[in-house]
């Protein structure tokens, strides 16, 4: 139950941590240079998106869930099972959004779900 | 062309240093997990020693250190790369994570988790190639009005 619980923050607030920040970063716009002023400047025109609060605050979740789950277990069989996130991110794609996973999607989500299963099996 | 290409590389430039950083600081981070102790999080004041000894480790701040790495590269890369463009680049990470964990922290590495790992890597992969937008959009042409 405990790992059910972690794994399932690592990936749900993961992958939604990231869609946010994709999101906001979109908003923010294109970095135009790499010094570090620039780099500064492009952090704290980020900060004003509530996209990118919203996107922090679910990496700072799955961060503690994964710090949680590290303790637990090594490092190479946390962070494949957390690609569980593909095959969530489709099936929630379908069911919430609507969207029309296409065929060659699907094989990629099969894909990292035999990965996975591989992993488990693997764990020695 | 020469702007595209300047494109392709600082783009390939980010996704090698998330490629890294990313793997590098969840290893990192494994390691300070390792040497934390018990982790008991109940009552709340537990949880603030627990919290403490964490935060105490080195090697718990190289990770964050790395992790933040990872996040400027990557936010750097969105906001001129397409997600369903970065993603499969970085499918790669899953593969450098185990080889780190079994250089760095000798995990055993067992065949056929090693085999799972390629299995992940290809399907991130294959995920990533797809069409990107998979719902249909009649409005495009409304969207860049409204862009403008």
């Amino acid at each position: 139950m405990r790992d059910v619980i972690l794994f399932s923050l690592i990936v749900a607030a993961g992958t939604g941590g990231e869609l946010c920040v994709s999101r906001a970063m979109k908003v923010v716009g294109e970095a135009k240079s790499f010094r570090p002023a620039e780099v500064v400047k492009l952090i704290l025109r980020a900060l004003r998106v509530p996209w990118m609060w919203l996107g922090v605050g679910m990496m700072a979740v799955a961060f503690f869930a994964l710090l949680g789950a590290l303790s637990f277990y090594n490092v190479s069989f946390v962070v494949p099972v957390t690609a569980l996130s593909y095959v969530a991110g489709a099936f929630g794609g379908v069911a919430f959004l609507r969207e029309h996973v296409s065929p060659r999607r699907w094989l990629g989500v099969l894909l990292v779900a035999v990965g996975v299963t591989l992993v488990f099996l693997g764990q020695s | 062309m020469t702007a595209s290409k300047a494109l392709h590389l600082k783009t390939y430039f980010m996704i090698a240093v998330m490629v890294v950083a990313g793997p590098l600081g969840n290893v990192l981070l494994a390691k300070g997990m390792k040497h934390s102790g018990d982790l008991a999080i109940w009552p709340p004041l537990a949880l603030f020693h627990t919290a403490l000894n964490v935060f105490a480790l080195g090697s718990i701040w190289l990770g964050v250190a790395s992790l933040i790495t990872f996040f400027v590269a990557y936010m750097l890369v969105l906001s001129w790369a397409d997600y369903s463009f970065v993603q499969p680049a970085s499918s790669l990470a899953y593969g450098v994570v185990a080889l780190l964990g079994y250089l760095m922290l000798g995990e055993q590495v067992s065949p056929l988790r090693w085999a799972g790992i390629a299995v992940i890597c290809i399907g991130v992969f294959v995920v990533g190639r797809t069409d990107p937008r998979t719902t249909r959009h009649e409005t495009a042409g409304q969207e860049a009005a409204e862009q403008a």
